[in-house]
């Protein structure tokens, strides 16, 4: 049976895809809560505020069996950014680093693009990443947020550029 | 398990210059493979913040829409043809007059106080989902001369795990408008793309208050197709 292929979500995506409190994926001020916040660019360096951002992970013991957890979505604002309050995901047990998966919709994606958020305090488990390990050491860098402060993550979205963020077909 | 690719043609390229935002947000670099881990084959069972009249969008205000009611109906099934229960649906479109609800929409044509366009369901145990809405119009956009979107509803799925996340567009038959669009057209191989037309069901028309129209909406299968248990 033959798949319905994928279409953009156009700009308008706000009317039907957020909700406001989509970005919580615990509530603010939850014990180990971080915010994950960053900017998607385009390919002139312009903000994209007609984008969305979605989250899926682990929960902070590694545990992905309840798919009541783990799920977050922020639309881009005017300015392009987005923020995502989350836990850190505990690793999952495979040799894998802790890792978020994010997709990202936009205008002008007729697919969504896809692509990991890996925290920089697990430098050691980072260099062990299968996937971290099989990217170019300048290009793998785009998959680790940055520290921005006490329970601050920073993670920008670059569509294109010199930037480009490293993106994932699964 | 894990989610075996769509056949090549099925869905877009992200580079697809008749569609010119695509320009500046394809990525340029070949996308890294990343083996489906648990990560990947698990994913949120979503019921959102859906209200009782989310799956009707003729009655989320104090009066009627205007414009012509329709049914939009159909089941969620991944490529293997196993029905996707219990999962959110969320579809968002343009008024009777192709005029979204959204602070954006510049094209001067009227909003509708009655109607905002933003719906929500989650499929029944076979797959099933049914909205109640209005024929959305065409509208023109800027992307090249005289462009004009045909008619559609945009759908959001989960399915049940992260790879099989899919957005697409449900248009309707026989449109006029298809033949100059380049996000319908984005779409390489035909067969593909008439699969995001949907189907005129006369025996599914609501006598004497709307029109319907099925959408089957087929997600990414399995590689390996479990053991169904026989029926007793």
């Amino acid at each position: 049976m033959p798949e319905t292929p994928s279409q953009t979500v156009g700009p308008f995506l706000s009317i039907g895809l957020t909700w406001p409190t989509g970005y919580l994926v615990v509530p603010e001020g939850s014990p180990g809560a971080v915010r994950i916040t960053g900017t998607v660019y385009d390919g002139a360096g312009d903000p994209v505020s007609d984008g969305l951002v979605e989250t899926w992970q682990a929960d902070a013991d590694g545990r992905l069996d309840d798919p009541a957890f783990g799920f977050g979505r922020a639309a881009t604002r005017s300015d392009g950014g987005y923020e995502i309050v989350t836990v850190k995901p505990g690793a999952i047990g495979d040799g894998q680093a802790p890792h978020v998966d994010v997709s990202l919709f936009a205008r002008g994606l007729l697919d969504r693009v896809v692509t990991r958020i890996y925290f920089p305090d697990e430098v050691a488990a980072n260099a062990a990443d299968p996937l971290l390990a099989g990217i170019p050491a300048d290009r793998a860098t785009t998959l680790v947020a940055a520290d921005a402060g006490e329970g601050e993550l920073r993670f920008d979205i670059h569509l294109q550029g010199e930037q480009e963020t490293v993106f994932l077909t699964l | 398990m894990t989610y075996r690719p769509a056949a090549d043609g099925t869905h877009p390229p992200l580079l697809s210059p008749g569609y010119r935002s695509t320009a500046l947000r394809a990525p340029e670099h070949a996308p890294v493979v990343l083996r489906q881990r648990l990560t990947e084959v698990t994913g949120p069972a979503l019921t959102g913040p859906v209200g009782p009249s989310d799956h009707d969008l003729t009655t989320q205000h104090a009066g009627e829409p205007i414009g012509q009611r329709i049914v939009v109906f159909g089941r969620v099934l991944d490529s293997d043809g196993r029905a996707v229960p219990d999962s959110l649906v969320e579809i968002w479109q343009a008024n009777a007059a192709g005029r979204y609800l959204h602070a954006r929409d510049d094209w001067p044509a009227p909003l509708d106080p009655n109607f905002s366009g933003g719906g929500r369901v989650t499929t029944g145990s076979d797959g099933s989902y049914s909205f109640t809405t209005i024929k959305p119009g065409a509208y023109p956009w800027s992307n090249h001369r005289n462009a004009w979107r045909p008619a559609h509803i945009h759908l959001s799925l989960f399915g049940r795990a992260f790879t099989q996340r899919l957005v697409t567009q449900m248009y309707f038959p026989d449109d006029p408008l298809f033949a100059q669009d380049p996000i319908f057209n984005s779409v390489p191989d035909e067969k593909a793309r008439r699969r995001m037309v949907s189907t005129f069901d006369l025996e599914a028309t609501r006598p004497d208050f709307a029109l319907a129209y099925r959408f089957d909406i087929v997600l990414r299968g399995g590689d390996q197709t479990p053991f169904e248990e026989p029926h007793a």
